[in-house]
């Protein structure tokens, strides 16, 4: 069958998914031409992700019609959906460490072919599209954006109609992005279609074509994003507009609370990051940042100031006193409370109910007494924490694994907060955390703050560290830049330091390193 | 065609009727069995669960079989939660037995009751302590498995005890048996019930059966270890002491397989001999399993796994069937047990035709 017009890339009409609590899609249609960047934008919980991998056949829809081409198919998986053309980058990795690049793709393409005429194609593809990457090298020594790329040259090698990227800007600088940028635009100019999933505005203003916007799995408009601004992006994503923060002109910084000091260690990681004379002070009443991309160093720096990990004395300083030896309990009792990154099985554990895991840092501040449990206190501080910090939940004996990522970690900061921090770190305080949601724990942050606490936030996301921080350092291969007041640098300086100092760190190896994070 | 597919939330139903179902599964396998071995089933399963307990003296026998297990089991219970596996209960109830049974034979002849019968228990649970030390020890320093260092202990106390009634504690009247002097009445526990063997020993049971269910329900050391159990990265960013908890729910168990001990020499047994125990320290991990690691739970299982020891000894007296059938039943109930947990966080679906390659 013919039209004499090309028919839509992609069309969906329809789209219904179910799953026994939620509807995940309620009868979602979008259409995405060839050579289109199309943006699916919308909070977590929208329904983004289900939609996308009903397109990739690892969901089978309860209803609707998958158009492509021109044709109705029935994708039924992921191997089908590559047949047809469709490639798909995760937001989550998913490579094998100890081989090389070109092991790592030939694993997911036919087999049969040699290694050497893969890595030729893959130099070929990899040059036509700024995608720079050498085949030999152990995927380990790659960062985290190399590691992307490797993703989408293992799509682009089976020459995709439609590509599509599942929040690929998370784990970049913001010059990588500029670069991935550059490659989206060519592959569409060439016909390639692109489904672009983020919840970031800006981005999608930037680059994007089209918008479909989703809202508890329902379509909430279609808008074409060059028109649009992020303020009426954001309408339609939650609904609402989004919340100002408010912070305090009158900035009192008190005494040091927190003081690392010449903070070194190896990591207990192979593939891990060693840091290397680690130095920063936060002090009572500031909030001070940590940027930089996944994996230069974060996780073995918040081990070693939590006391997970435990190590010299004087490395760590807590209101004036050497803490660096004392365990988590240890430094607790000082008054230092902290938030890990990771919710469940860290900052919870996920079979217990929600009081028992107020239990699991509050034991010491009343919630037991003479080693006995008191459970009427539990109960009380649980409901409270649930009210202040509006943690949806079935009540204070539901199990934390029952709750939405969103609300465990709601319910993880409340708690932390209601224990009457002197000093706060916090990793990733708002991943994964909707927009709504997301603004409320930064403003409790900077009232924090306002009441003398100090506040110490890693994170990845470089808008919410200049929302909200009065100083920003970053951490790049174990080593950690000085801490600048927000009003003297910019998203590009930070940027380059997120990039840069990894190519200092990585001078031993004798490979060139041009382009990496650039 | 049967498939199991994985359940959104384990099943708190099952984690209940899986112990239950376990013992039914255990009782028709039992009944084949019983057929193939040439025995009417309902005639084997009346000699074998009915007969050893309908009369007072066969219930007494039940009460103090289960009293061992029951005590044993609360004390694994209490390092299982923290999955600390302490598998040598055996070796420590009999070190429990040889201590309590050296201070009966060191002091029998000039202490009063009251002041020997409490000192024995004390020795008792001090000697299981000392035996479970080892592996808490090699465990903290060392990083070694607790579970094969518990179990290789069992060996190397049996050893010891059969040198000390082969050699410097063997009675010079026995006529040459392997065997300790018999305990003289101040060093036995008084008989609770006239006309059966129910001794004093249940009654620590019962206590340790309430002092099980505050601690596991109130206390915060039970809640962090339940914490370090089920996630050890909780446990470490809470702060907990890893260290203790190992030493606590490994001497938790060596001090009840102790006193387990003790009750058994100073009780029934009323000597040091070989074997002290059919087992019951093997036999309380099954014991601490089938009741849910839960005080309750454990006093039931306990009752039925008494029955399993009566039962074949019934059966080897009214059938001729050979002691190892006590064994096949407490093996099959684990068997069943481990089997039947899958379904706690599985469900069974039944599928007409296996339908290929439509996977969700």
């Amino acid at each position: 069958m013919h039209h004499n017009e090309t028919p839509p890339r992609l069309e969906l009409r329809g789209i219904t998914k179910h799953y026994p609590a939620v509807v995940a899609n309620q009868a979602i249609d979008l259409v995405v031409q060839p050579g289109e960047i199309h943006a699916v934008l919308g909070e977590n919980g929208a329904g983004k992700s289900t939609l996308m991998k009903i397109v990739y056949g690892v969901v089978k829809p309860d209803a609707g019609q998958i158009i492509w081409n021109g044709q109705t198919v029935h994708i039924r998986s992921p191997a089908q959906a590559r047949a047809l053309g469709i490639g798909m980058v995760f937001q989550h990795f998913s490579l094998f460490d100890t081989l090389t690049v070109a092991q790592n793709i030939a694993l997911a393409l036919e087999p049969g072919q040699a290694i050497q005429e893969l890595s030729a194609r893959i130099l070929e593809v990899s040059t036509r599209y700024g995608l720079p990457l050498e085949p030999d090298r152990l995927v380990h020594l790659l960062s985290v954006g190399e590691r992307q790329r490797v993703e989408i040259v293992r799509c682009l090698l089976q020459a995709p109609q439609l590509l599509i990227m599942d929040e690929p800007t998370s784990v970049l600088t913001p010059q990588a992005v500029r670069k991935l940028f550059e490659t989206l635009r060519r592959l569409a100019a060439e016909g390639c279609s692109i489904l672009y999933i983020s919840h970031k505005l800006d981005e999608i203003r930037e680059l994007c074509h089209t918008a479909t916007v989703l809202r508890g799995g329902q379509v909430t408009g279609t808008a074409n994003p060059q028109l649009e601004t992020s303020k009426s992006l954001a309408e339609l994503m939650i609904g609402k507009e989004l919340p100002a923060y408010k912070r305090s002109q009158v900035r009192q910084v008190g005494e040091p609370r927190l003081v690392i000091n010449d903070l070194s260690r190896p990591s207990d990681d192979p593939f891990g990051t060693a840091l290397a004379h680690i130095q920063l002070t936060v002090h009572a009443g500031e909030i001070v940042g940590i940027a930089g991309v996944s994996g230069n160093g974060q996780q073995e720096l918040l081990y070693a100031l939590s006391g997970e990990k435990p190590g010299q004395s004087e490395a760590v300083l807590i209101k004036g006193q050497a803490a660096g030896q004392l365990d988590a309990a240890g430094r607790r009792s000082l008054g230092l409370r902290f938030v890990p990154e990771e919710r469940l099985g860290r900052g919870a554990v996920p079979e217990m109910s929600l009081e028992m895991n107020a239990l699991l840092t509050g034991y010491a501040n009343g919630l037991s007494k003479h080693g006995f449990i008191q459970y009427p206190k539990l109960r009380a501080f649980s409901n409270a924490c649930i009210e202040r910090f509006k943690v949806k939940a079935g009540g204070a004996t539901a199990a934390a694994k029952s709750l939405s990522g969103g609300n465990v970690q709601k319910y993880i900061v409340g708690r932390e907060l209601m224990l009457n921090p002197e000093v706060l770190v916090i990793a990733q305080p708002t991943w994964g955390v909707d927009v709504g949601a997301a603004s409320f724990i930064r403003q409790t942050l900077l009232d924090l703050s306002q009441e003398g606490v100090a506040v110490l936030v890693v994170s990845e996301e470089l808008e919410e560290l200049f929302e909200i921080c009065d100083r920003i350092a970053v951490i790049a291969g174990g080593q950690l830049s000085a801490a600048k007041p927000v009003a003297q640098t910019s998203i590009e300086e930070i940027g380059l330091l997120m990039g840069g100092a990894r190519l200092m760190a990585n001078t031993a190896d004798t490979h060139e390193q041009q382009g990496v994070g650039l | 065609m049967i498939r199991l597919e994985p359940r959104p939330e384990p099943s708190q139903v099952m984690i209940y009727l899986s112990p239950v179902l376990a013992m039914a599964l255990m009782l028709v396998v039992g009944m084949i069995v019983f057929t193939l071995l040439g025995q009417p089933p309902l005639k084997a399963f009346h000699a074998f669960f009915i007969e050893p307990i309908n009369d007072w003296y066969g219930f007494g026998e039940l009460l103090i079989k289960a009293s061992p297990l029951a005590l044993i089991a609360l004390g694994l219970a209490v390092g299982f939660r923290a999955n600390i596996w302490n598998i040598g209960a055996e070796g420590q109830l009999i070190m429990g037995a040889i201590a309590a049974g050296g201070v009966a034979l060191w002091l029998q002849a000039s202490t009063s009751i009251w002041i020997l019968l409490p000192l024995m228990l004390v020795a008792g649970a001090l000697g299981g302590m000392f035996w479970a030390s080892i592996p808490a020890l090699l465990r903290t320093r060392f990083n070694t498995s607790e579970i094969l260092v518990s179990l290789m202990l069992v060996y190397v106390a049996n050893l010891i005890l059969s040198w000390l009634i082969h050699g410097p504690w063997r009675d010079p009247d026995g006529y040459g048996f392997p065997q300790s002097q018999m305990f003289e009445s101040n060093a036995l526990l008084p008989i609770l019930i006239e006309g059966t063997r129910v001794h004093a020993g249940v009654l620590i049971t019962l206590v340790a059966l309430l002092v099980a269910t505050v601690f596991f329900r109130w206390s915060l050391t039970a809640f962090q270890m339940r914490v370090s159990g089920l996630a050890p990265k909780a446990a470490l960013y809470a702060g907990f002491k890893q260290k203790k908890m190992v030493w606590l729910g490994l001497l938790a168990g060596g001090a009840a397989a102790g006193l387990a001990g003790t009750a058994e020499v100073a009780g029934p047994i009323g000597q040091l001999l070989m074997p002290i125990s059919p087992n019951y320290g093997f036999a309380a991990i099954i014991v601490a399993f089938v009741g849910r690691l839960h005080p309750l739970g454990i006093a039931l299982a306990s009752l039925l796994m008494a029955l399993l020891y009566l039962g074949g000894e019934s059966a080897q007296m009214q059938l001729a069937l050979p002691a190892a059938v006590s064994g096949v039943f407490q093996g099959m109930l684990l068997f069943f047990l481990l089997a039947t947990d899958v379904l706690i966080q599985f469900r069974l679906r039944w599928t007409h035709k296996s339908a290929v390659g439509v996977t969700p």
